[in-house]
This record gives C-alpha cells, structure tokens and sequence, in this order.
C-alpha cells in the first residue's frame, strides 16, 4: 500500500542526523518520563523507532486518506455561512482521522497531551501532509503556534489550552491587516484594558488570516494607545468560545483553496495576554514566524516530492517517436535537476530543523535549571546557526518548489496545462509558497548579515572540511572553487560600500550562499547514502555551478552607474 | 452498560495486489510472495466495536484470531487502533482448518473467555471468501446472529438495533444480546491506528513470536501489557479431532485457473424448466450439491 514516508528513504535518513542523539537525548531530559508515560521512549533507538512509527501512521494517512481526497478538497474549498467558515467535508475527514491517529499538539510535552516530538520530525511531518496535500498542511501545521504559546503563555494559559490542542483544537496566527503585510509594525488592531470584564478586549479587522476561524488564535495587537511602531504591539490569545470574532469573507485563491483565508473583524472579543504587553512583535512574533517559515520548507519539499513523483511517472508511461519520453535528454535533464532540488531542499530543511532543535531544546531546559559554560555555547551556537539556516531554507525550498511544479507541468506537455492533471494543482498551490511567511525578497534582507558577516562563509569553510567519498572529491574540489568565486563575489559588493547597492545585488549572494551550502550537504549525504543520494549529488554541484558562475559574472561586471537603468523610479 | 466485545479477525494474503509470482507453478497461493494483512472486512468490523466501546463507556474490546505466531500483528494492529486486549490461538494442532474446524476452535475459545455479549466479525475473508465462519461461530455457540451488518446503532436493554445490508436497500433489525454480528465491507471504514498506542504496544509480542535473545527482554517483565495471550488447542479445552486438519471434512484436490469468456454465457428464462435445467447442470458439474 501506498505511504508516503516509507516510499521515500530519503527522509529516514534524516533520523540518522548526527545531531539527531544530541536531540532526543536532550529533549527526552534522559528518558526520565518513561516510567510515566508507556508511550514514552526507555532509549535512543527506541526513541528513533518512535518517530519511525509516527511517520509511518502519518505516511499511510496521507497516501489513502488526505491525498485521495485532494482533489475534492481543491475543487470544494471552504465557505461561509453566518459569519463562521466552513471546511470542504473532505478537510473535515483528514482532520477526524489525523485527531483519531493522535497528531495533533505533537511537539507539546507529554504533560499536556503531547508526543514531545522535535522540529526534525515536526518537521518530516509537515512534508508528508503537504506531498498529499499542500493546502491542507496549512492547517495542520498551524497547531505549531502551540510551541509559541508554551514558551511564552504563563503556566496556567498551557494548562487551559495546551491539552485542547492535542486534543485536535486548530489554530491560527493573526498578524496581517489590510495595511500590515510584510511591515507588520503598522498593525492597528486594537487591544484595551476593561476593568469591567477583568480581561482585555479586541475590536478591528485582521485580513488573510489563514485558518482563520480556527478555536484558538493568537492575535498581534495594538496594547499601548498613541503609539505607531511595533514596540507598542502585544499578543493576545484569542478562544472561539468567548465569541466576537467573525468572518467577513474568504478570499478566493489562485492555489492552496483547501486552506481558509479569512478577513476577520474583532467586535468587543474577549482576549487575554501571552508574555509581557509591548512584546508582541519584537519577540513573541519573531519567534512564531521562524517555525512558520521552517514549516513552509517543510511544505515546499513536500510539494517539490509530488512535484517529481507526478512527473517521474508521466515520462515512464507517456511514449512519443517509439519511446517513453524519460529517454530523452531534454526530459531527462529537467527530470534530474527536479530530483536535485528536492533533495537539495530537504537536506537544508532537516539540518536547519536540527540546529533549532539543538538550542530549543538548552532554552527549554534553561526554564528547568541554569545552564552549564558549555552548554550556553552550545545554545549560542546552534541559535546562531538556525538563524543564518532559516531564511535560506525557506526562500531555497519555495522557490524550488515553484520551479518543481512549473517543471511538472513541462513534463506533462499539453496534457500539463489541463485541469484533469494533479500538476496544474501544484503549480497553483506552489506560488503562495515564496510569497507568505516572509517573501523571497524578505528572506534576502533576514540572509544579508550573514554573508556580510562572513557566518555562511565560515560555513561553507567548515564543511569543505569533511571527507567525502573518493568518488565525489573531484565534485568536492569543484565546490571548493565555488566558495572561493563566492567570497570574492561577497568582498567585491562590500567594497562598494553603498547599501542601495548591497541590497540590489543581495539577492544574487543570497542565491549562491544557499546553492553552496546545499551542495556541500548533498555531497556529505551522498558520502553516506549513495544510494540515496549520489545522483542527485552530482547534479545538484553542477548546477551550482552553473548558476554561481553566471551570478559571479553578474557582480563582477556590475558597475554602480548601472543603478539608474533598473530603478522603477528615480531617486528622489 | 458496559459489553464485553470479542472481534474475530484473520491475517490473509492481501490478495487485492497481486503480483506475477502470486501463484505457484502448482496453482496455490504463493504466501510469501503476498503480504500478510488485517482482513478487510475483519477491520469494519473492527471500527463497529469500538464506536460501540465509547458509546458504552466500561466497554472492552478483545481481538480474537487464530493462526501461526506471527498473526500476533493482527492482535498489535487491533491494540494500535483502540481494542484492550487479544487472544491468538495457536498450535499446530489448528492448521489446515477449515470454516468447520475454524468455528469450532473460535467458539470454545469464546467459551474460554467467557460472559461475552457480543461477537464481531467481518462478512468473509479475501483468502477463503466463503462468509461460513461468523454463522457457524454463532450456530456452535447457539447464540442469534445478524449478518450483513452495516452499522450496530445501539445496544439498549440487551437488544441490539442493527442496520443491515440487503438486496435492493437496507433493513434494521433486533436482537437480543448476546449475539454474533458479521460486517460488510461497506461499512464504516476502520480509524487509523493511534500513534500513542503504536508507540505504547510496539513491542507486545506472544511469547512463541519472541527471538531467543530478544533485546527488549527487561521490558516484559516491566510491563504486563506487552506479553499477548496465546492459546493452544488444549488451553481452551478443545477437542484435537475437532481441530486443524482433523476436524475439517473440506478436501483441495486440484485448483484450477479458470477464464471465463462472454462466449460462454447463457441467457435464461424465469420459467421453470430454466431454473431446474440450470440446477441440474450445476448438479451435474458438481458446483452445488
């Protein structure tokens, strides 16, 4: 029988992470809560075969229950009735069956209902929902707004609504306004003390709001009156059981239609505080859009997976002039640089989860007790590694997710462009992906100071450190050349010392700092699965290649009088 | 109210994807060559019994399978979706059973076990396809049954309301408990399996399916759970003859691949003299009879 998980070894590999025992072993605090919990794991194999296990529960519900059932869900979408949504009644089946297969609330600690599980596996998840259904692991994966609530809400807020979650409660982030986008400091929705009701009261508009009629929200709002900037934001926990939030309207979609979007407006709705008032954005949401953005590369390299599953298939049935048309360099080539960026994607996927993992976990125990020397530079480290990761992860893996899906389609030649076929459906759902939680564009901006600051570099230097296969060493060396082309390219933007320049151009470092990266971890994967991973290996380092080549040509030959020729308006 | 449940289930060859090599050059079933399941129909009957468990809290719902050690999965996989506990009946004494000798080792079991209210299980087997098992269960036991069922609607007072599947529509049916119930594959389907029980009974095992050096030894004796019941044919107090190939009068001689082609058919009339040359053809070919 179909499953996603199993069908696709490449992403247990990723159990066998080298940070991975440093993980479960932190995480599982030493395996105290077994004697507690019969679910709990008594050892690290134990440990592994756990998430082995849950991948495969989860791996068998995506391929027989939410992917059968995707195409309904595209075609129904949600709707509204009295101010309320509702789903398409096959979302509502995905969401009965996850809830009856216990994942929901996944990553809480056991105490709360949970399965404790870490961002790596979190985040395997995500990919598996998003390959049979990208839109419905938008709202699924909402429920990690849990982990933002157990980090900041106050003991008695987790016991109140933590165990609601996993117990199959949705969630939702309510951050955009009509004027709040990517410059979330705007933010206007209104939040004020009543002494009357003893709690705080909400009254404005949200717009885009994914899931938006889901039972607990957290709500950035405006605490502090006559202020205009993000200091004076604070996060409010909304509970659909208190009542005045409704929906005003779903916004019709060019893709993803299974996942509501909702336009909100708040009318006296009862809300109380999480964390400290004037910590909304600067803190709380910082930290809620970074696992969001880590749980859009998870849907992107799941989509990517459709991506190369449909279109892998096609070209082994479809035959032209005598022969499937997988024979034909031209769609062989496309074939293989589809599989390379997908695993390209998931290999910086899984090793950024890792890294948030590693100083998540020192921060949770921090919490418990004081740190050791070692282990606060240990958490430094690793948080320093999965800011730098982060933003490429998630640009990287939804940018390839959009070109995967526009492949698909080329693949597919004519029959691509009818609707009858899945690929249409990934190229809709695809285009959302480099655009929310943080464009590509933004993404860029999050990545800058770190190749001006040298961190990707030193990165880059790190891994060319490690042995790989004698059968890849000349691929290795070829990287090599690579970072040395990149770091002349970084010194040859910095020397102009002119920001407009710097940021003009970034996106082209941005580009080649992630491609390096990317192939220097597929060729420490391919070292140690070949089967796995050696093909996409040496596609993947040539098109690196290829394209660091080019954008270093581009930076060379760039010259700061050439501004004025791209400008959409001058300077004023 | 709380029912004690007894839900018969089997492992089969999962016959519904078959490869090239799924038969023998004999013309038998090639097991190896096809994965061991939970019969499909056994699942339905599976989800019946535990909407009923939380629609009577106190319920309990035990799995009951006969086969070699390893149809202890059928017992793990009814454990990961909700069930409490199983019961695998195994000796070599029950091989080569057929639906008589099958009943028969079920039924004393379910005697073993006792105060049962109810028995589920599916319509028929993909392996045999026979429907014979859940009847004869209930006939063994002199117990009521309703077969075809397609939901259990309730249980009030010791009478079972059942929505059962006929030709042309569905009828609902009484009966008073205790009572043999046999699903259709249409039923509900069965939930999936519960990532927490998974992970709580990934190693329950019956003491035959354990290795000699098993690695997770000191985890039995830590956890009762974890050892499954196992049952011969003298732990349930039954009778050798009546048991595996003795008790079965059913004989294979040969299998035959059989194609059948449109040009084969015959067309017939609802009158008599068709009906009973039909009848008498089947006689004769030895199809019935």
């Amino acid at each position: 029988m179909a499953n996603y998980f199993t069908d696709h070894p490449e992403i247990a590999f990723y159990l066998n992470h080298p940070l991975m025992k440093r993980i479960v072993e932190l995480k599982e605090r030493n395996f105290t809560e077994a004697e507690k919990y019969p679910e709990a794991p008594v050892d690290h194999e134990d440990c592994i075969e756990n998430y082995k296990r849950l991948l495969d529960v989860l791996g068998d519900i995506a391929a027989n229950i939410i992917e059968p059932n995707s195409e309904s869900v595209d075609l129904e979408g949600p709707h509204l009735e009295n101010g309320r949504m509702i789903y398409a009644s096959k979302t509502v089946e995905n969401l009965r069956a996850l809830r009856q297969a216990g994942l929901s609330g996944v990553s809480q600690p056991r105490r709360y209902g949970g399965l404790n599980l870490p961002n790596i596996v979190f985040s395997m998840c995500s990919e598996i929902v998003a390959a049979a259904d990208a839109s419905f692991q938008n709202i699924w994966s909402l429920q990690s707004c849990a982990d933002t609530l157990y980090e900041f809400g106050s003991e008695d807020q987790r016991q109140r609504f933590l165990p609601r979650i996993c117990a199959g409660e949705t969630m939702s982030m309510d951050l955009t306004e009509p004027d709040a986008g990517s410059d979330l400091q705007r933010v206007m929705l209104k939040a004020t003390y009543s002494e009357k009701d003893g709690c705080w009261l909400l009254n404005g508009v949200k717009r885009f709001i994914t899931n938006g009629d889901s039972d607990i929200h957290l709500v950035l709002a405006r605490s502090e009156e006559g202020t205009t900037d993000g200091r004076g934001l604070s996060m409010f926990i909304y509970d659909k059981r208190q009542g005045g939030v409704n929906v005003r309207h779903i916004e019709h979609k060019l893709g993803i239609h299974g996942s509501p979007t909702c336009e909100l407006t708040y009318k006296n709705a009862k809300a109380e505080l999480c964390g400290s008032t004037r910590m909304g954005l600067i803190k709380y949401v910082m930290s809620l859009m970074n696992a969001a953005r880590l749980g859009i590369g998870g849907q992107s390299t799941g989509l990517s997976q459709e991506a190369v599953n449909e279109a892998f298939k096609y070209a082994s049935e479809r035959a032209q002039f005598g022969q499937t048309i997988e024979h034909f360099p031209g769609v062989y080539d496309m074939l293989s640089r589809m599989k390379a960026k997908l695993d390209a994607s998931r290999t910086l996927l899984y090793h950024t989860a890792a890294h948030v993992d590693v100083y998540k976990c020192l921060e949770d125990i921090a919490r418990e007790r004081a740190l050791t020397a070692d282990e606060k530079a240990e958490m430094k480290k690793y948080t320093r590694l999965a800011d730098a990761f982060t933003p490429l992860c998630k640009g990287t893996s939804s940018e390839y997710a959009n070109q995967n899906a526009y492949d698909c389609v080329s693949v597919h030649g004519g029959s691509g462009f009818i609707m009858e076929y899945k690929c249409q459906r990934l190229m809709r759902d695809a285009r959302i992906f480099s655009i929310y939680e943080g464009t590509t564009q933004l993404q860029v901006v999050a990545a800058v100071r770190y190749i001006t600051n040298g961190t990707y570099l030193q990165i880059m230097r790190e891994m060319l450190e490690n042995e790989v296969a004698p059968a890849l060493e000349p691929l290795r060396q070829r990287v090599a050349k690579l970072v040395d082309i990149y770091e002349q390219s970084v010194e040859a933007v910095k020397a102009y010392d002119n920001q407009e320049v710097l940021d003009f151009l970034a996106r082209r470092l941005y580009d080649m700092a992630g491609e390096i990266v990317m192939a220097l971890l597929l060729l420490g994967d391919a070292t140690k699965a070949p089967e796995l991973f050696e093909k996409s290996a040496r596609v993947y380092a040539r098109m690196a290649e290829e394209t660091v080549l080019g954008k270093s040509a581009y930076i060379q030959n760039f010259n700061v009088e050439d501004l004025p020729a791209f400008r959409a308006v001058e300077a004023e | 109210m709380s029912l004690k449940i007894v839900v018969l289930a089997k492992q089969v060859p999962d016959t519904r994807n078959v490869g090239k090599d799924a038969m023998t050059p004999e013309g038998t079933v090639n097991r190896a060559a096809l994965p061991a399941i939970f019969n499909p129909d056994d699942l339905n009957a599976l989800e019946q019994a535990l909407r009923l468990k939380e629609q009577y809290p106190g319920s309990t719902v035990g799995i009951l399978t006969m086969g070699p050690p390893r149809a202890g999965e059928i017992i793990r996989q009814g454990l990961y979706r909700g069930a409490d506990t199983g019961w695998l009946l195994t000796d070599r004494l029950f091989a080569g059973a057929d639906t008589l000798a099958t009943s028969y080792a079920l039924a004393t079991a379910i005697k073993k076990i006792g105060d049962v209210d109810i028995v589920i299980g599916g319509r028929q087997a993909i392996d045999g396809d026979t429907a014979q098992v859940g009847p004869q269960v209930a006939q063994k036991l002199g117990l009521n049954q309703v077969t075809y069922a397609e939901e259990i609607k309730k249980i009030e007072n010791g009478v079972a309301t059942i929505e059962r599947r006929i030709d042309g529509g569905a009828e609902t049916v009484e009966a008073p408990l205790p009572l043999v119930v046999t699903v259709n594959g249409t039923a509900a389907p069965c939930r999936p399996q519960n990532v927490r029980l998974v992970m709580k009974y990934k190693y329950a095992t019956c003491p035959l399916e354990r290795p000699a050096e098993d690695p997770r030894a000191d985890l039995y004796a830590e956890r009762p759970y974890l050892t499954l019941t196992q049952w011969s044919v003298a732990d349930v107090d039954g009778d050798p003859q009546q048991c595996g190939l003795a008790g079965s009068p059913t004989k294979v001689k040969t299998v035959q691949n059989i194609v059948f082609q449109a040009k084969e058919s015959k067309t017939l009339t609802a009158a008599d003299a068709d009906v009973e040359g039909l009848i008498q053809e089947l006689l004769n070919e030895k199809i019935i009879g």
